[in-house]
C-alpha cells in the first residue's frame, strides 16, 4: 500500500476525532514554539548585545580593584582590602600612553527632587573622558569637565526621563538647581535621547563628577575605572601598561583587575549560553511530555480500534500495513503541532519584532526546518510502540475483541 | 477433475497454554469443490470456529495439511497469507465488521486498497459489487445510516469484490431478525447460482438446511458430511 493511502487513512482517523487530535498536539506544539523562540529570539539577543557592545567601543577597559587569576568578567564587589582612588585614575591619565580616555566611575542611587517632585535614579559620578568612551550625546548644554572635577563641583548632567518626570516639557531645565539627597546640583547639560537597553532606561541616569559623588556617598574611593586603548590593535599592550603603572604608582601591589571588551563578552555569551540552555530544556521537556501524549493517545487509539485491525487484516492488510496505519498517524498528529508551533512561533516573533524593532528578530529556513525535523521525530518515537502492537495482534483475537 | 478450493487433510489444531493442551481440531479430512453451498455446524465449542480460522487462513493448522485453491499454506509466512486472503477468501461476519466513518462505497473498496488498486478502480469494482447486492442506491451511505440488513449486504459486497474463491460466511444472520436473515441467505444462493463458493459457519440447523451439504462438527472432528436434500 502506498504512503498516499496511509496519509488518507491516518487524516480519516483524525477527522474522527478532530477536539483530541488537538489536545494531543499542544505537547508538540509548545515544544516546537519553545525550539523556535529560542532560537529566533536567542540569536537576535545575542546579535543585539554583540552590537549594543560594539558601538560602545571594543577596545574599552574596565579596571577593578580586587585580583583575580581566573578568566571572565566580574562586576566590582567592593570588598576587597586594596581600593581604587581617583589617584589612580590620575596616574593612568598622566602616565596612560597607550589610552585615549581614562574615566573614574563612582556607582550610587540617591533621590532627586525638585520643588516637591522626588525620583529616585541611579547616579554616576564620572570624569569628562566618561562621554567619548560611551559615546553619550549631549543635547544641550555641556558634560562635566575638567573643572567640575578639579573643584568638586555640585554640576548635573540628566537625561530625557528625568527632565520629563520633574520639569513637564514646559520650563528649560538647563541652569536650575535639582536636589540629590538634598544636596544642591545645578543642571549643566541633557543628554539625547537613548532608550532602553534590556528594559533599562538609559535616559533615567544622572552624570555628576566623580569628586562630587565621592563626597555625596560619603566615599574615598571610586566603583572602578574606565579607560579605552588607543585602537583594537594596541589593547593588550595597553592592559600590560595598565598593570604596570598602576602597580608602579601602588607601590608593588597588584590587587586589581583589567578586564577587555572579550571577557565582558565572554560574560554575555555565559548568560545567552545559561538561557539557552534553560530554553532548550523546556523545549525538550515539553516535546518529551508531547511525545508521551502521543503515544497514549496511540495506545488508546488502537485499544478502540482492535475490531478494526481485525477485519483489515481479515481482508488482506499485511503486518506493515498496520504497523504503518498507526505510525503514519502518530506522525500526522505529531507534525499537526509541530507546524501550529511553527505558526504560533511566527507569529510571536512578528509581534516582538514590532514592539521591539531594534531586536532582529527572524524566523529562517532553517528554524522551520528544524521544527519540521524535530515534530518528525516526536511522531516516530512516540508512534512506533502503538504501533507495533496494533501490528503484532492476532487477527483472530483481534476479531473477536469486544 | 478441477482443482478442490478446500482441500484439508488430518488437519489438528492444538493451543498449548502453560501444561494444559486443548485439541480444537483432532484431524479433519475435507474437501470443497469450486461452485459449492454448505455449512459447517456444531455447538459452541465443538471446534467449528477453529475451523473456520483455518479455512481462511486467519489461523494455522498446528498438523496435517490444507490448501486453498491448490496453495499449500503450510509453509506460507505472514504477509503471503495476508495476501491469500486477500485475494482467495471474502469474510462475512455476524457483526458486520464495517468500518463506521466510511461509506459503504468505501467500505466495499477496503480489500482492494491492501490490493493496490488505483481509487478510480476500486470504486468501479465497489460499485459493482454493491449491485449485486441490491445497494446500488446506497453508495456514499454510511453504516449508521444503513439498517442491519443493509449492512450485512454491505459486508457481503466486500466479500465479493476482489472475486474471491471462497466466501466464508461466519453466523451472517446471527444478529438479523429471522426475515432478514432469509434474505441474506437468499441473496447467498442467488450469488451461488452465479457460481460463488459459500461456506456459511453457523449453529442454527435451520439456516444450515438451506444449502446443499451440511457438515457437523463435533469434539473437533467430522461427525457427518451429507448433502441436504430439497434444498435451493
Amino acid at each position: 500500500m502506498s504512503l498516499f493511502e496511509h496519509l488518507s487513512i491516518a487524516f480519516d482517523s483524525i477527522r474522527a476525532n478532530p477536539v483530541r487530535t488537538f489536545l494531543t498536539t499542544l505537547g508538540v506544539l509548545i515544544g516546537v514554539f519553545s525550539v523556535i523562540l529560542l532560537v529566533g529570539l536567542g540569536d537576535a539577543v545575542r546579535a543585539y548585545v554583540l552590537e549594543t557592545f560594539a558601538g560602545v567601543g571594543s577596545n574599552l577597559l574596565q579596571i577593578n580593584a580586587g585580583r583575580q587569576e581566573t578568566r571572565g568578567f566580574r562586576p566590582s564587589s567592593g570588598t576587597t582590602k586594596n581600593k581604587l582612588t581617583m589617584r589612580d585614575v590620575e596616574v593612568l591619565e598622566r602616565r596612560g600612553f597607550m589610552l585615549d580616555g581614562v574615566s573614574p566611575i563612582v556607582l550610587g542611587s540617591g533621590e532627586l527632587r525638585v520643588s516637591e517632585l522626588r525620583r529616585n535614579v541611579i547616579v554616576i559620578g564620572v570624569g569628562p573622558d566618561y562621554v567619548d568612551l560611551r559615546n553619550l550625546e549631549i543635547g544641550r548644554g555641556r558634560f562635566i569637565d575638567e573643572d567640575d572635577v578639579d573643584h568638586y563641583r555640585r554640576s548635573v548632567v540628566v537625561g530625557q526621563t528625568i527632565v520629563q518626570e520633574l520639569f513637564g516639557d514646559k520650563t528649560s531645565p538647563l541652569g536650575q538647581t535639582i536636589y540629590i539627597a538634598s544636596t544642591p546640583f545645578r543642571i549643566v547639560g541633557i543628554t539625547k535621547r537613548k532608550g532602553k537597553t534590556f528594559g533599562f532606561d538609559m535616559d533615567d541616569l544622572a552624570f555628576v563628577p566623580a569628586t562630587a559623588a565621592q563626597d555625596l556617598f560619603d566615599l574615598e574611593t571610586v566603583t572602578h575605572i574606565l579607560a579605552r586603548a588607543k585602537d583594537r590593535n594596541t589593547v593588550d599592550p595597553a592592559i600590560a601598561e595598565v598593570k604596570d603603572v598602576l602597580a608602579d604608582a601602588r607601590g608593588g601591589e597588584t590587587d586589581f583587575t583589567v578586564f577587555s571588551q572579550d571577557d565582558m563578552m565572554d560574560m554575555v555569551n555565559n548568560i545567552m549560553g545559561t538561557l539557552t540552555f534553560f530554553l532548550g530544556a523546556i523545549a525538550s521537556i515539553s516535546l518529551l511530555v508531547g511525545g508521551i501524549g502521543i503515544m497514549n493517545i496511540m495506545l488508546v487509539s488502537v485499544k478502540e480500534r482492535t475490531r478494526e485491525i481485525g477485519v483489515r487484516r481479515a481482508v488482506g492488510a499485511r503486518w506493515a500495513d498496520i504497523l504503518l496505519q498507526f505510525l503514519v498517524e502518530a506522525v500526522v498528529v505529531s507534525l499537526i503541532g509541530g507546524l501550529l508551533g511553527l505558526l504560533l512561533g511566527f507569529v510571536t516573533i512578528r509581534i516582538v519584532a514590532h514592539f521591539q524593532p531594534d531586536l532582529p528578530v527572524a524566523l529562517s529556513l532553517s528554524n522551520v526546518a528544524m521544527a519540521i525535523g524535530f515534530s518528525l521525530a516526536v511522531g516516530v518515537l512516540s508512534g512506533v510502540f502503538p504501533a507495533l502492537r496494533a501490528a503484532d495482534l492476532d487477527p483472530v483475537d483481534a476479531l473477536r475483541y469486544e | 477433475m478441477s482443482t478442490p478450493v478446500i482441500a484439508l487433510m488430518g488437519a489438528a489444531r492444538v493451543y498449548e497454554m502453560g501444561a494444559e493442551r486443548i485439541e480444537a481440531l483432532r484431524g479433519v479430512d475435507l474437501e470443497v469443490a469450486a461452485g459449492e453451498f454448505l455449512a459447517i455446524v456444531g455447538p459452541s465449542g465443538s471446534g467449528k470456529s477453529t475451523l473456520m480460522n483455518v479455512i481462511g487462513c486467519l489461523d494455522r493448522a498446528t498438523s496435517g495439511t490444507y490448501a486453498i485453491d491448490g496453495i499449500d499454506v503450510r509453509d506460507l509466512d505472514d504477509d503471503a497469507l495476508a495476501d491469500l486472503r486477500n485475494k482467495k477468501i471474502g469474510f462475512v461476519f455476524q457483526s458486520f465488521n464495517l468500518l463506521p466513518r466510511q461509506t459503504a462505497l468505501d467500505n466495499v473498496s477496503l480489500p482492494l486498497r491492501y490490493a493496490g488498486v488505483s481509487r478510480k478502480e476500486r470504486h468501479r469494482a465497489a460499485e459493482l459489487a454493491l449491485s449485486r447486492v441490491d445497494l446500488a442506491d446506497r453508495l456514499d451511505h454510511r453504516p449508521d445510516q444503513l439498517s442491519g440488513g443493509q449492512k450485512q449486504r454491505v459486508a457481503i459486497a466486500r466479500a465479493l469484490v476482489t472475486n474471491p474463491s471462497l466466501v466464508l460466511a461466519d453466523e451472517p444472520t446471527g444478529a438479523l431478525d429471522q426475515k432478514t436473515g432469509n434474505e441474506i441467505i437468499g441473496l447467498f444462493e442467488r450469488l451461488n447460482a452465479d457460481g460463488v463458493t459459500v461456506l456459511i459457519v453457523t449453529h442454527d440447523r435451520d439456516v444450515a438446511k438451506k444449502t446443499r451439504r451440511t457438515i457437523t462438527i463435533v469434539d473437533g472432528r467430522i461427525d457427518s458430511d451429507e448433502p441436504n436434500v430439497g434444498a435451493a
